[in-house]
């Protein structure tokens, strides 16, 4: 299927919306215009057609952790969610602090041949928070997203260094925000229901020291900060006001948090516990701001599977984290009022430049560009079962639910990994 | 009823059925035999993944005297692999025929988690610092019988003193008694307090016992475990002592008809420095000895297919 046309969609992109069909021969974009023709059709009417989804915050757990993830089948559910690029994440096991693992994240990634698998690197050497990792051995073979995440660089010293040290490299510091003496033991949000249900609270203040410290530490080093799932009200007015300041600051936020609240933990469901915690209503109210008004760059699904064993252990021994791939474009359109233009930039146009790809994905749909491209259905509906999703785990929090919105198509260097919601591979 | 796994999972009036029925088995408990057949064939099964000899006795107790067989398994602490699936361990000692569990977890959810994975009931002995609910229950019925009532609370004035956060008693009697009508004041540092009193249902909060002892009906002593003194949520057990603790003096200023409670084992010299057998009011002992009425009443409205209390076991007596 080396030429094909995309026909009968509504391009999104940064150029606007307009009504064209797109034709895609030997992986690349070859003409945008209404009417074109093709061998093989892509049907696209009543679709979406935008460049492809980038997700900056993924957890394929390999190596290490098999059991929950491969990148080949976390690969599969992005395709499924319309994601043609990735951001791994480096707490594997080994970590990603080296060249050869990071290597061999990325030769998995080609071979599933399913999205483009952007390995992170690790900010310290084990994600121990003791020594800086090799960052710039790291960035020459093309590492650009450098984060602990599911830490956070505890000691303010080494953040210092590190940001020093890197901000003459092109790469981007992205902080898992928790300053971990505040959250021992923690299993949600620090608060009313945390209270009443006696169980540790994780407290907004945790998150928000941590990304107030960064950004000062920003201000004076020059340093490319990106904050990881941002999730309190005051942390989305800590960034805007850094922005405001034009400092170089980026941040993401996961579906689950601006769709979810800290009450659905007195299920005692462990399906519910994620990293940083579901909050209250107000903290969604300002995140959905955020993204609406530019402070918020970018939708990251922190995508975190995990084996139904190890979610059926105590609440307190249980791994945080929960599915988001497939789920994120769905509740991006339904839950946030925001226009389809407004939403392909979250989800790609912002995101690609953030993890540096932006030569290869996140648009716009112009002729010459390599074709990276989701094409979806705002209208269609569909119910969320774990058991249907196409990662090795389970643990969506949306189970049963009715979502409106899905990925029809999805072309990865011109080749279509995903054809009327089915992968290709 | 299915399961009692909090208070919340009551209501006034199922709250007051429980006592009333707990003062049936109060009668039973005063026989020379103290066994009624009325759990014959149902088995309770003692599930604790943290060591109470003393509430898995009173609810073994419990059991026994209804006629129910007893199983018990226990989990000590240092065996459980925390990689340990609850669903494997459930649904394998259900297996064995299990109609009621009784739980107690250090971690806050566990009945509700287990009763995903059994038909059972479960009865929640302790789950974290969440809930406890047949405490609650022996703690309302104590003060029902110290003060003569036959009905609710109302009218009663209970200072509950100590670490309120870290405390399943404190959230469980907390609640129970204010759906029962008590006015509850709650007496600690904040250091002690949880984050959010909100939905509490407590009339104050208090930052000095000697602001309320003279005002009570009931002074509610938690236990001050000593490693709050390591996490620095006080400076010391001693000025813990000095501010919120049971000293002579206070209980001098204890109103003649005010009872002393606590849930047990007592820190004495920390929350408590008077010796409780020399203290009039202490309803200390009463608590224990009613905790099995209590506990009766419970398996029995949760199994008990609602006759058998009236004939003895045997009927031989």
């Amino acid at each position: 299927m080396s030429e094909f046309v995309i026909k009968g969609g509504t391009v999104v992109d940064s150029n606007g919306e307009r009504r064209v069909d797109v034709l895609v021969s030997d992986g690349v974009i070859r003409e945008v215009a209404p009417s074109l023709r093709a061998e093989r059709v892509l049907d696209a009417s009543g679709c979406v057609v935008s460049p492809g989804f980038v997700d900056l915050h993924v957890h394929l757990r390999q190596p290490g952790r098999e059991e929950a993830e491969t990148v080949e089948t976390g690969s599969r559910a992005a395709a499924l969610g319309g994601f043609t690029a990735v951001v791994a994440m480096p707490n594997t096991d080994p970590a990603q602090d080296s060249v050869a693992v990071v290597e061999q994240v990325r030769r998995w990634g080609i071979e599933a041949g399913l999205c483009e698998v952007l390995p992170s690197g690790c900010l310290t050497v084990g994600r121990a928070g003791e020594r800086m990792a090799p960052i710039g051995e790291l960035a020459s073979v093309g590492v650009r997203i450098f984060t602990d995440d599911g830490n956070g660089v505890q000691d303010p010293l080494l953040m210092r260094r590190i940001m020093e040290y890197s901000s003459d490299l092109d790469v981007v510091l992205a902080q898992h925000c928790e300053v971990s003496r505040l959250t021992t033991g923690a299993v949600m949000h620090e608060g009313c229901c945390s209270s009443r249900l006696g169980l540790p609270g994780w407290p907004a203040i945790a998150e928000e020291l941590m990304v107030f410290r960064d950004i000062e530490l920003a201000r004076i080093t020059g340093a490319r900060l990106h904050v990881l799932h941002l999730s309190t009200a005051r942390s989305v007015e800590l960034v805007r006001a850094a922005k405001a300041d034009g400092l170089p600051v980026t941040a993401e936020v996961a579906p689950h948090h601006f769709t979810l609240t800290d009450e659905l933990l007195e299920s005692f469901d462990a399906l519910y516990k994620v990293n940083p915690p579901l909050r209250t209503p107000a903290d969604i109210a300002a995140l959905k701001e955020g993204l609406r008004d530019g402070t918020i760059d970018a939708i990251a699904t922190d995508h975190a599977p995990h084996p139904p064993a190890s979610k059926e252990q105590p609440l307190d021994s249980a791994p945080p984290g929960m599915l988001g791939l497939q789920t994120a474009l769905p509740l991006a359109l339904g839950e946030l009022g925001l226009d389809l233009r407004r939403i392909v930039e979250l989800m790609s146009v912002a995101p690609a430049r953030i993890a540096g790809v932006s030569d290869r994905h996140g648009g716009p749909i112009d002729a010459g560009r390599p074709a990276n491209i989701t094409v979806f259905d705002p209208e269609q509906t569909w119910t969320v079962r774990g058991t249907q999703l196409a990662s090795k785990s389970r643990n969506t929090p949306y189970e049963g639910r009715t979502l409106r919105g899905r990925v029809r198509h999805t072309v990865l260097n011109g080749s279509p990994t995903v054809i009327d919601g089915a992968a290709q591979r | 009823m299915k399961h009692l796994r909090s208070v919340g999972e009551l209501d006034r009036a199922s709250a007051l059925e429980l006592l009333a029925l707990a003062d049936s088995m109060a009668e039973i408990n005063a026989r020379p035999i103290p066994k009624v057949p009325a759990l014959r064939g149902k088995t309770v099964c003692s599930l604790f993944f943290e060591d109470s000899t003393r509430t898995r006795m009173s609810f073994e107790t419990a059991a026994k005297r209804l006629s129910a067989d007893t199983m018990n398994f226990s989990v000590s602490t240092s065996s459980v692999n925390k990689g340990e699936s609850l669903r494997d361990t459930i649904e394998t000692v259900t297996a064995m025929g299990v109609d009621a569990f009784v739980v107690r977890h250090r971690t806050t959810g566990v009945p509700w988690q287990l009763s995903r994975w059994t038909n059972a009931s479960i009865v929640n002995a302790g789950d974290g610092w969440h809930q406890h609910p047949t405490q609650a229950l022996l703690d309302a019925f104590t003060i029902r019988r110290r003060f003569g009532l036959t009905g609710d609370l109302a009218g009663i004035r209970i200072a509950v003193v100590g670490d309120i956060k870290h405390s399943r008693v404190a959230r469980s009697d907390v609640e129970l008694f204010t759906m029962l009508g008590a006015e509850v004041v709650l007496v600690a540092p904040t250091s002690l307090l949880p984050p959010s009193l909100e939905g509490w249902g407590v009339s104050s909060v208090v930052h000095s016992i000697d602001a309320v002892i003279g005002e009570i009906d009931v002074l509610y002593l938690l236990r001050m475990q000593m490693e709050r003194q390591e996490q620095s949520l006080v400076p010391s057990l001693a000025e813990y002592t000095d501010r919120f603790g049971l000293t002579p003096p206070r209980a001098e200023r204890l109103r003649d008809s005010a009872i002393v409670m606590h849930p047990g084992p007592m820190n004495r010299g920390v929350e408590i420095v008077v010796d409780p057998a020399e203290l009039p009011g202490s309803a200390i002992l009463d608590q224990v000895a009613n905790g099995v009425s209590v506990r009766m009443a419970v398996l029995f409205q949760l199994l008990g297919s609602g006759s058998g209390l009236s004939e003895s076991a045997g009927g031989s007596w």
